[in-house]
């Protein structure tokens, strides 16, 4: 299966290396994947921020980038929402929207894959819910049913479908906002071994509000733990 | 009151930071009605509900010149009298008039948005005429002197604390006093304000057009009590609360208190058919409905923002909302807070008084799921981010960035050249003074950029 990954601008600046992972595990389960070269960013902050103009312009782009790839594999479900569902709305319905899946739901939701392998025998993990993959793509349980496949217990966390605050323009716009939001979460996390989540955005506002916080709670994007899952690793 | 929306930000960073109370008892408040609602529609095929009732107002918003001629009609043959007040002075002039002409010296009140929406206490009360806030939280703040925070519980900034200390100061309760004995304390005091009171002040939940019947949901019976004791009643009701059937109300009824507080249906359901018709008959001798526009017309012209008026006020929206849980109702700076109230101020009041509030948020989409009536919130706060920047009231830094932003992002080579050391700056001291970034480090680290773009590990190859 031929697979184009879009690995956005997040995660090719701050997840590098989970984004090779990524690339890793689509190729151990037998995917042919394609990086093209001229991508750059889906977007979202033009269309969340309100400037239609510059939205369109980088869904445009994007589109071009992503015209003939057969699957369009996204380490983001943010991203992966904003090409599937905010690109029709934007007028580009024929472009790479309905190809385009969020990586926990193409492994286990396209691939069908229930069980990548028992890597996580013995791993506690608290599964942050990124609200557009949740809300917007319907996205509950596939990662979590790839996650508990692998042998992790993914704790009970009361607040794992809240949104962290990080919604990106807004948190810089309103940073104690933000910041409480992202507090609320973290105050109500289970012991774990990691807080794993699909959205680098997520990621960056929790990990980074934690360092500030004093906290060394250990945050791991989804693609490294599902290659972990299904490489073995310890 | 006055409109504070454009310092949102402000307002927000002083409760956080100054009344984390108020933090603490938002979030407890609203979490445990949103545990209760979702309760409540997972006991129904609430989407089925939720559709439907989206149909039936979307019906009454593109009918509603004709629902409200049949709703006057029937008022009028239950021998209420009806009076259409087009903005906020004429709603107030019609009341005060009333109460004036009828030798009115004291009011009791129902809770009732609109008639914070159009500031009717200090109107009455410039008249000599004494008003009496009559539900629980609307009397706590009215004792305060604060506005309402949150659309069901008015005085939910409020911990159980501040409401013991303020009684025993105003009521003598004991400093310990338990809530049962608080909300006693209470009823005593308003008891007699009931018995003096010549006119009851009301909002409306719902008006049914076929049958001239007005609605009302409560927990407390002071509603019941404000419509039916006194000599005159007054119910303001926004010119959006029709309904076309007595049988739409049957649902509307249920699912409003689903969506609000998870009840099946409220504890006191008021269904008002006018005025006491004969002598020795229970009620008011007069009922007067007076229908407001207040800028709601303007809304529903709006090709987007009219969805917004199928609002039925339950609070859901609030509950559910993880940045409303923050600060609670005041940092909106007006009546309406929280989601709706960030899609529906710049409707009434005008984006130049409220650009700040459609970017309260972090479009998470959980007013969506909870919105009984289907409203596209974030869709809604789209819309106004779209107007709020065409129309130049954002930040003037912010629109550049983006611009900047999007010309670098759609020239691959560029974008590659600078991606190569923008992260890294990240780190240095250049980045917390940048105007856009310095609110990311007021609170945070700064983002750890990966020692090699994941675009230089491509190049590079990557093996298994």
């Amino acid at each position: 299966m031929k697979v184009a990954l879009f690995v956005t601008c997040l995660a090719d600046h701050y997840f590098a290396e989970a984004a090779a992972d990524a690339v890793r595990l689509l190729r151990h389960l037998g995917c042919e994947v394609s990086f093209p070269n001229t991508q750059t960013c889906c977007g979202q902050p033009a269309h969340n921020a309100g400037m239609a103009e510059e939205a369109l312009k980088m869904a445009e782009h994007t589109s071009g980038v992503l015209k003939d790839a057969e699957h369009v594999v996204v380490p983001s479900g943010s991203c992966a929402a904003m090409i599937t569902k905010a690109y029709p709305a934007l007028g580009l319905g024929n472009g790479p929207s309905s190809r385009t899946w969020e990586l926990g739901a193409f492994v286990r939701r396209h691939l069908d894959i229930a069980s990548l392998g028992r890597g996580l025998e013995g791993r506690s993990v608290a599964y942050h819910q990124g609200c557009h993959a949740l809300r917007e793509l319907g996205l509950e349980t596939e990662s979590i049913e790839l996650l508990e496949g692998a042998g992790a217990h993914v704790v009970d966390w009361p607040s794992a479908t809240e949104c962290c605050g990080f919604g990106g323009l807004f948190s810089t716009k309103m940073p104690p906002v933000s910041t409480a939001m992202a507090d609320a979460k973290l105050d109500s996390l289970p012991q774990v071994d990691w807080v794993v989540s699909g959205d680098p955005g997520c990621l960056l506002q929790l990990s980074s509000r934690a360092r500030r916080t004093g906290n060394d709670l250990r945050f791991r994007h989804l693609a490294s733990v599902l290659w972990e899952a299904a490489d073995g690793r310890a | 009151m006055d409109v504070r929306s454009r310092d949102y930000a402000d307002l927000a960073r002083t409760i956080i930071e100054d009344t984390p109370g108020v933090r603490k008892a938002v979030s407890g408040a609203t979490a445990a009605f949103d545990a209760a609602r979702r309760r409540a529609y997972a006991e129904i095929d609430a989407e089925a509900w939720r559709r439907w009732a989206e149909g039936v107002k979307n019906h009454v918003l593109t009918h509603l010149d004709q629902y409200l001629e049949e709703a006057e009609a029937r008022l009028q043959e239950n021998g209420a009298k009806v009076h259409w007040a087009g903005n906020a002075q004429e709603a107030r002039h019609i009341v005060a008039e009333l109460a004036q002409a009828r030798g009115v010296r004291s009011v009791v009140k129902g809770k009732s948005m609109l008639t914070e929406e159009i500031e009717l206490n200090p109107a009455l009360e410039e008249r000599g005429i004494h008003v009496y806030e009559t539900d629980l939280g609307e009397y706590i703040l009215q004792l305060l002197d604060e506005a309402p925070s949150h659309i069901l519980g008015p005085a939910i900034h409020r911990s159980l604390e501040d409401v013991q200390a303020l009684f025993a100061d105003r009521l003598g309760t004991a400093a310990d006093a338990l809530p049962d004995d608080l909300a006693a304390a209470a009823r005593t005091e308003l008891r007699a304000r009931f018995q003096e009171a010549d006119m009851g002040v009301s909002g409306g939940n719902f008006l049914v057009a076929e049958t001239g019947t007005l609605a009302l949901i409560e927990n407390e019976g002071n509603i019941r009590l404000t419509t039916s004791l006194p000599r005159i009643h007054v119910a303001l009701v926004g010119i959006e609360k029709l309904l076309p059937t007595f049988g739409d109300l049957a649902g509307f009824l249920q699912l409003t208190a689903r969506a609000g507080t998870g009840q099946a249906i409220g504890c006191f359901v008021s269904l008002i058919q006018g005025p006491a018709t004969a002598p020795g008959d229970d009620g008011p001798e007069e009922v007067h409905i007076v229908l407001v526009d207040n800028g709601r017309t303007d809304v529903l012209a709006d090709e987007h923002a009219w969805e917004t008026l199928r609002c039925v006020r339950c609070g859901a929206c609030l509950n559910t909302c993880p940045v409303y849980k923050q600060t609670g109702g005041h940092a909106y700076g007006w009546v309406y807070s929280g989601p709706i109230g960030a899609v529906l101020d710049p409707g009434l009041l005008g984006l130049e008084q409220t650009a700040p509030l459609p970017f309260a948020s972090s479009l998470c989409g959980a007013c969506f799921d909870a919105c009984p009536v289907r409203i596209p919130i974030p869709d809604l706060l789209l819309h106004w981010r779209r107007a709020a920047q065409a129309r130049g009231l954002t930040p003037l830094s912010e629109r550049a960035g983006l611009k900047a932003f999007t010309a670098m992002a759609t020239r691959p080579a560029l974008y590659r050249y600078l991606g190569r050391v923008g992260p890294r700056l990240a780190g240095s001291s250049l980045f917390r003074r940048l105007p856009v970034l310095s609110g990311w480090t007021e609170h945070r680290e700064p983002p750890e950029p990966s020692p090699r773009r994941f675009r230089d590990l491509w190049s590079e190859g990557i093996g298994e």
